[in-house]
């Protein structure tokens, strides 16, 4: 079971498991519902609870950045741990998304 | 270590991602590897598969083979196989960013990621005549605990 916060305008999801090509389209569907839903300006997504990422996260990632600022909002990643961030540098993520 | 080989092959379905890459994943245990070591290799085959799945058979039916070796001095070598649609130009699908996807959120990054965490990567392919990956890696076969002196 995924979990978000909502606080104030931030909404803060918290992916875990595996985030694959097989995996992204239910995150994906999930997170682009809550953001329907909340009408948030900022969105987090908190990676802690991720134990597998391939370049399919950085397809999400992105995906919902052009989804946020298309309404004015912006988004932020935090605790990547080290691989996935080697995956977001190598793709230059960070340069869309705010490392938290 | 003796060296060791492996062949897998599997319907082309996204279920099947992660299938592979833990199957690579425990057929390396006696290479002993590093947490970074199982990961790289995990990301690799995740990416080469999923390609073979995305663009490869582009949602039909299809088969993916990999094979999987190592020598006894700890040369991984994996090659993942589809008879899909082919690619028309390597140069260009290997550009980093480049997607014929954009519409699945597919960020073009597969090949990048490959190239970066594995040692060495090939790419064979044709229009009509499938994929072939082509990688490998040189673990550094850190000794098991129980070859460790007391």
């Amino acid at each position: 079971m995924l979990r978000h916060t909502l606080r104030g305008d931030t909404l803060t999801v918290f992916l875990k498991g595996e985030l694959d090509h097989n995996s992204a389209k239910e995150m994906r569907e999930w997170m682009d519902g809550l953001i329907d839903g909340a009408r948030a300006r900022r969105l987090v997504i908190d990676l802690s609870g991720l134990e597998f990422m391939d370049s399919s996260g950085i397809g999400v990632i992105i995906g919902r950045y052009n989804k946020m600022q298309k309404r004015g909002g912006t988004v932020g990643v935090r605790k990547a741990g080290p691989r996935i961030n080697r995956i977001f540098n190598l793709s230059g993520v960070y340069e869309l998304v705010e490392k938290l | 270590m003796k060296a060791n080989e492996m062949r897998l092959r599997f319907s082309a379905l996204p279920e099947n991602e992660a299938f592979a890459r833990l199957c690579v994943s425990a057929f390396v245990m006696p290479l002993n590897p590093t947490v970074e070591e199982n990961e790289d290799v995990k990301t690799a085959v995740s990416e080469a598969v999923t390609n073979a799945i995305i663009h490869g058979y582009d949602g039909r039916e299809g088969e993916v083979t990999l094979l999987a070796s190592y020598s006894e001095s700890g040369v991984l070598c994996l090659t993942i196989e589809d008879k899909g649609c082919g690619i028309e130009d390597i140069a260009r699908a290997m550009e980093p960013m480049f997607t014929t996807r954009p519409e699945l959120e597919r960020s073009g990054m597969g090949f990048a990621v490959m190239e970066n965490f594995m040692d060495a990567l090939e790419v064979i392919s044709a229009p009509g005549k499938g994929t072939t990956v082509c990688m490998r890696k040189q673990f550094a076969c850190l000794p098991q605990k129980s070859e460790l002196p007391a």
